[in-house]
């Protein structure tokens, strides 16, 4: 288990390495740098004081380098339009997204497997039929359009929701959140029910394909002959079996989700770090876009390690198919 | 199909020996077409998707009016409701205006097109592309591999619409590059999708069979291995065609897609938003209705085929 740990993060670190690579070659190298990472208002001395702290004045090998110390120690750059460290501005509104990633993930989950195990045990009955057909709409509708209908619906025309932003916060552990307050509440259902959509149908789906492969598998005919009762082989063996692959995706998924917030809070309002994006592309705050793009990578990787890790709790064959190679 | 009941009528003994000869040689492909017919959601769904496609291309021939001629625009007729005339009476908007008084249903007849386009497009390069790398990967095994899927998973480690957003914000508008960007965001679930069932494919007894029989290896790669490989891979097609038509649209409506000049459906729903909370809806109801018409013909194939190409559910 520790050497595939140590494996497994020593190519984290690789892959971050080789990311942070990328992002510096396209912002550094191929854009002019001083065009991206200086705003246009500023005058001569302080583009030359910026050329300066940033060094790119220096060879290209070197930048790199100050670069990535720059980015060990948080320093992102400066947010044209905020000017406030952009880190420090992508961190401020973080939770507001993880708040809604978590909302739309939690949502999925919750109605997910239990509706994929029904339509998986009777997959003709009409309910399975429903389930199913409902969780291909699901998976059909644009995220964005639906987005705009909700609002239409529930904030225009019938008005019992709010349409945008995020209603009263409290403070939790110092992190201000909106579920804990029933205004926040109802500023979270809208948006999150909204994202967590399309996720409710792939975990639906999921499960169901999982629950139908599994169910005609020889272990569980001998975990019926066994004579086990079928609540104890649904929900112990064949449960374990079709969650592996419903950790992974939903793990995997959950970048998706902070991703995919980007249109969700730019329909709705939401004050996370996807509408800065979006913002920040539309006022050509680039540190802004660089600092966001690294931010998410280094989130994506660990929650692809954590995925992995997980993974191999969950199979060992995986943890062992490593090892062996 | 069905059994004739043994009766001692003179006439139905003639017939039987009819019912009972052996039927035609089933094919893969014949088992495949009765199979898919069971379905009528899927069928109705094929239905739904060709016509949606013969609009798409037929769109300039069908459409009441050129969209993208300003000429036959006029600003007068901007946000008129569905069904209403226009101001010299000599046209009717079935589905109403959009802000430049262009008629809906032409622009999204002509939306359509570009959608579509964009969609098939990305995901036919992008198949090439992945399968090339997955079928490689499996094949050669080891370190080559491990590279490469080292690099697949660096790929989907980063959610499609990101990688998207960035390489547009540094691409700038366009068809082309929208198709780049998509394949960029596609390639890798090819791939895996591949390398997955060329692994499993890989370490059975045919395969085997085969390196026995002194078959080369390109031969088995494209032999055996590949065609196995396929039912996965075609409904990752399916699927992934109506993600890319879904990621192209909303790419398009949060403004970095697709050029203003070349409207594709995402492009027109946005245009509609400004004015959804006045309460003009159609302009944005009515491109989203034909992209998730679009969507679900494509998803409801796909869907019942996977359910017919999954050898463990083989009834």
């Amino acid at each position: 288990m520790l050497v595939f740990l140590i494996r497994r993060t020593s190519q984290s670190v690789l892959v971050l390495l080789i990311m942070s690579l990328l992002v510096f070659v396209g912002v550094y190298a191929i854009g002019n740098p001083v065009d991206i990472l200086i705003s246009p208002e500023a005058d001569q001395a302080e583009i030359e004081r910026v050329i300066q702290s940033l060094g790119l004045d220096r060879p290209i090998w070197e930048q790199y380098w100050i670069f990535l110390v720059h980015a060990v120690q948080g320093d992102l750059g400066n947010s044209f339009v905020y000017n406030q460290p952009a880190l420090q501005l992508i961190l401020e509104r973080m939770p507001a997204t993880l708040e809604l990633a978590f909302a739309a993930i939690i949502l999925s989950i919750v109605f997910g497997i239990p509706l994929g195990m029904i339509a998986g045990l009777r997959p003709d009955a009409w309910y399975s039929r429903m389930i199913m057909s409902v969780s291909i709409l699901g998976f059909s509708l644009p995220t964005f359009w639906v987005g705009l209908m909700m609002i239409m619906v529930f904030a225009v025309m019938v008005g019992w929701l709010p349409a945008s932003g995020r209603g009263d916060t409290v403070d939790l552990f110092g992190v201000p959140v909106s579920f804990l307050t029933w205004d926040g509440l109802q500023h979270l259902l809208l948006p999150a029910i909204n994202l967590g959509l399309f996720k409710i149908s792939l975990v639906i789906r999921l499960t169901r394909a999982g629950m139908r492969e599994n169910l005609l598998m020889d272990y569980v005919k001998f975990a019926y002959a066994k004579g086990l009762s079928s609540s104890r082989v649904i929900f112990l063996h064949v449960l374990k079996n079709i969650l592996v692959p419903i950790v992974t995706v939903v793990g995997l998924e959950l970048g998706n989700v902070i991703a995919f917030a980007v249109v969700t809070e730019s329909i709705f309002a939401w004050p996370g770090m996807g509408k800065l994006l979006i913002d920040s592309i539309g006022l050509l705050d680039r540190p802004i876009v660089v600092a966001y793009l690294l931010i998410t990578v280094l989130m994506f990787i660990i929650i692809n390690l954590v995925v992995d890790i997980l993974y191999s709790v969950l199979d060992p064959r995986v943890r062992l198919g490593e090892m062996k190679s | 199909m069905t059994a004739v009941p043994k009766t001692a009528a003179a006439p139905t003994a003639i017939d039987i020996p009819e019912d009972d000869a052996l039927p035609p040689p089933q094919t893969p492909f014949r088992r495949f077409v009765s199979d898919f017919v069971e379905s009528p959601l899927a069928v109705l769904g094929l239905i739904v998707f060709s016509i949606v496609l013969l609009i798409a291309v037929l769109a300039p021939y069908l459409s009441p009016q050129n969209p993208y001629d300003l000429m036959q625009l006029d600003i007068m007729n901007g946000k008129l409701p569905p069904g209403s005339q226009d101001m010299y009476g000599e046209m009717t908007f079935i589905l109403g205006t959009d802000d430049q008084g262009r008629d809906l249903l032409s622009g999204i007849f002509y939306g359509l097109r570009i959608s579509l386009f964009v969609g098939v497009a990305s995901a036919f390069i992008s198949l090439v592309i992945g399968a090339a790398v997955g079928l490689f990967a499996a094949y050669a095994g080891g370190r080559w591999d491990s590279f490469l899927m080292r690099i697949v998973d660096i790929q989907l480690s980063f959610p499609a619409i990101l990688i998207a957003l960035i390489l547009l914000a540094v691409l700038g508008q366009g068809i082309d590059k929208i198709i780049v960007a998509l394949v960029v965001t596609q390639w890798a679930y090819y791939a895996r999708t591949v390398r997955g069932s060329a692994l499993i494919e890989r370490s059975k007894e045919y395969i085997e069979a085969a390196h026995c029989l002194g078959l080369g290896t390109k031969r088995i790669i494209f032999g055996h291995l590949l065609p196995n490989c396929m039912p996965p891979l075609i409904v990752v097609v399916t699927m992934r065609v109506a993600y890319a038509v879904m990621l192209e649209a909303t790419l398009s409506f949060l403004g970095m897609g697709l050029p203003i000049t070349e409207p594709s459906l995402g492009l027109l729903i946005s245009n509609g938003f400004e004015y959804m909370l006045s309460g003009k809806y159609w302009i944005s109801f009515f491109p989203g209705l034909a992209l998730l018409i679009t969507i679900v013909s494509i998803n409801l194939v796909g869907d019942h085929m996977r359910d017919i190409l999954n050898p463990r559910l083989q009834r």
